[in-house]
């Protein structure tokens, strides 16, 4: 079996050299803490039927915030529907994010300037799109560079296979992130593949390929960085195989007591990726009860802003539908626009 | 006779035909472990081993043209698609391959194989979880076409899906998994090709498919209190077609609407229009009125989404407001 990169231990030791200060592993933590409360909020609101349908992200913050920590503003994030963290870090505020739950479209429009696209839904769709955004910095002479974020069940779409190679023969700044949380609904991922490891797909198409601890957060700063700045500086792709956990259902409306063992889920939970950042922190004398509460607390009020924000909003209506769908209204739409002005959709 | 819901009956008329025929294999996303993400195919992994009811990688083009393949041999195949959306991502093999088997061999290769696949709105899934996309399917040559109503329905017309010698898509819907009906005892099996007269009436020929049905029949009710008459037709199966019961139907009662939930450009009902003015023109009493979707991505929102989609109101204040 490849080599797993790890850096920060279950224990919260040092098994590697950290690839950042301690001020900056003070942010990722921080980052993770809140994470995770939009995360429990998210499905809190699921539960109150407040929010649609949520895939909770719990117990890969990591691999999230990890993975575009180091991103600059002009590149370019492309995720999944479990992403949440990795977007919201990215500048797609937790406001948008409610949105895409609560059925309005707005939801899809993160601010101008905000390089992430909106969560993916169709599985490994948005692979490609990440091969052509890079591409497309390439074209305009930029250094930025795209990452996309997508599952270990992802790697079975035959998207997959054509944005890893496009990527590979194009050499084009992309940065794949593969975060193996161990299952797709109910498909354990010894199941989705034959290949020992994600990462070693990465030989067949003529890029580094690298297995990293999707819990250490500190080993998903330092793969990515590596990967970006290859990127950036003209050598090409990089699949970056994040191996976490999916903590809870695959959404809130999957019951996975059909498919797993609670035992499974409890073994994982002991990885937890926030807590060895905590102990780590603590040893190092930069961790307090009381900043855990500031920076806790904080959060809470950011997100419950957000929630406040998302359920304020005016409600879309029928007219923006015909709207938003071309740049501009075609006469035939124009009529069933006029009615559903009128009197609903008609 | 047992009452079963719409998503049971599928499970059952899977059940039916793998114990009639031993060759019979399915395979999908979450089908065998899970039972279906819709709780579709829930027990028969149990019965019938993972060797017949087989979980897949998430290779929707691999799905469709592994069961393909398989199917040219003469094992007969159910592949699922679990949302009727993601039929786009293997087209190509839809379109390109299982469609055209048989014509391009001269008939020395069929493909008996059965794609099914959760269709349809009314879950506030959104633009990519939520179309109704058996118009896509209807247009392309090669393929049959079925969308059942009623769970009896979904039993009869699966099993006569699966003992097609032609690909059949069949199409299950989603808003319709909780309803319940009667089914009687016994093997159940139905014809491809007919359409169901469901309600009688004189003034005029309300055609519906799948969960327009029930929307359909609510609104006749409300137009028979109202003194309109109106006979409603469940399709069924768009191809192939029942043109027979349709038309005599429109002959009969002079005036045809179409409740369709796919959007409107290019859905099914314009093409029953068609077909309905090319042949029995001079029997129609006024025009042709399409109620559909409108030409529009459907959106999330509960509000818009129930807008969006043909409502039994609807149905039922178009036809008053036509009729005069
Ligand atoms: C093309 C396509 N096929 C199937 C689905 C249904 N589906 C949604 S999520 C999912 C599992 C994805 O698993 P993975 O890629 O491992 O991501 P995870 O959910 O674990 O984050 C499936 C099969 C879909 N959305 N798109
Ligand atoms: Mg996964």
């Amino acid at each position: 079996m490849t080599e797993m990169l790890q850096i920060l231990d279950v224990d919260g030791t040092l098994v590697g050299e950290s690839p950042v200060d301690d001020s900056v592993t003070r942010g990722l933590y921080e980052a993770m803490v809140t994470a995770r409360i939009f995360d429990h909020k998210a499905t809190a609101l699921q539960r109150q039927g407040r929010l649609a349908t949520y895939a909770p992200y719990e117990g890969q913050e990591a691999a999230q915030i990890g993975a575009v920590a180091m991103l600059e503003p002009g590149d370019w994030l492309v995720a999944s529907y479990r992403d949440g963290a990795a977007m919201q870090s990215r500048g797609y505020p937790w406001t948008q994010l409610l949105l895409t739950r609560t059925g309005d479209e707005r939801g899809g429009r993160p601010p101008a300037g905000v390089n992430v696209l909106p969560p993916s839904i169709t599985v490994g769709a948005h692979m490609v799109h990440a091969v052509g955004l890079a591409w497309a910095e390439s074209l305009k002479g930029t250094d930025a560079v795209a990452m996309t974020m997508f599952g270990d069940g992802a790697t079975s779409e035959g998207d997959f296979h054509e944005a890893m190679n496009f990527a590979g023969v194009y050499q084009t700044p992309t940065i794949f992130v593969c975060q193996n949380n161990g299952w797709a609904i109910s498909m354990p991922r010894a199941r989705q593949t034959a290949s020992e490891t994600i990462a070693q797909k990465a030989d067949g198409y003529g890029m580094p390929g690298e297995l990293v601890d999707g819990n250490d957060v500190l080993a998903m700063y330092d793969a990515a960085a590596r990967a970006v700045d290859r990127a950036r500086r003209g050598e090409g792709p990089t699949l970056i195989e994040a191996v976490t956990h999916r903590i809870r259902g695959h959404t809130t409306a999957d019951d996975d007591g059909r498919y797993r063992s609670p035992e499974e889920t409890a073994r994982w939970a002991e990885r937890d990726p926030l807590e060895r950042v905590r102990l780590y922190l603590d040893a190092a004398g930069v961790w307090s009860r009381k900043w855990q509460e500031e920076i806790e607390s904080a959060a809470t009020a950011a997100i419950e802003a957000a929630v406040e924000e998302a359920e304020s909003l005016e409600p879309f209506t029928a007219e923006e539908i015909f709207d938003a769908m071309y740049a501009e209204v075609p006469p035939p739409l124009a009529i069933q626009r006029r009615r559903a002005a009128e009197a609903g959709l008609a | 006779m047992a009452e079963l819901n719409y998503r049971e009956a599928v499970a059952h008329g899977i059940a039916q035909e793998m114990r009639r025929d031993p060759l019979l294999v399915m395979l999908g996303e979450d089908i065998a472990d899970a039972g279906g993400v819709f709780k579709t195919t829930v027990g028969l992994l149990d019965e019938f081993g993972p060797e017949r009811v087989r979980d897949t990688p998430i290779s929707e083009q691999a799905i469709i043209g592994a069961a393909a393949g398989a199917a040219m041999t003469g094992i007969p195949t159910i592949a699922e698609i679990m949302f009727s959306d993601f039929i786009a991502v293997c087209f190509d093999m839809i379109v390109n391959e299982v469609a055209k088997a048989r014509y391009m061999t001269g008939g020395q290769i069929s493909v008996p194989m059965v794609i099914r696949t959760a269709n349809g709105g009314g879950s506030r899934f959104g633009a990519q979880h939520s179309q109704s996309v058996e118009n896509w399917c209807m247009m392309i040559p090669g393929l049959k076409v079925v969308a059942p109503s009623t769970p009896v329905d979904v039993i009869g017309l699966l099993a006569a899906s699966i003992r097609d010698p032609d690909p059949v898509v069949f199409f299950e819907h989603k808003s319709l998994f909780a309803t319940k009906g009667e089914v009687p005892d016994g093997e159940i099996v139905d014809t491809l090709g007919t359409a169901a007269v469901v309600r009688q009436g004189t003034d005029c020929t309300i055609v519906a498919l799948a969960l327009m049905v029930p929307r359909a029949l609510e609104a006749a009710d409300r137009l028979a209190e109202e003194g309109i008459s109106a006979e409603v037709i469940d399709v069924r199966t768009l191809v192939p077609l029942d043109t027979e019961t349709l038309l005599g139907s429109v002959v009969k009662t002079g005036r045809l609407y179409t409740v369709e939930e796919n959007p409107r450009l290019c859905g099914w009902g314009a093409e029953i229009t068609s077909i309905v003015a090319e042949e029995v023109f001079w029997d129609l009493d006024g025009p042709i009125v399409r109620i559909t979707t409108p030409h529009i991505p459907l959106p999330s929102a509960e509000a818009l989404e129930d807008l969006a989609i043909p409502s039994a109101d609807r149905v039922h204040d178009t036809v008053v407001k036509t009729m005069g």
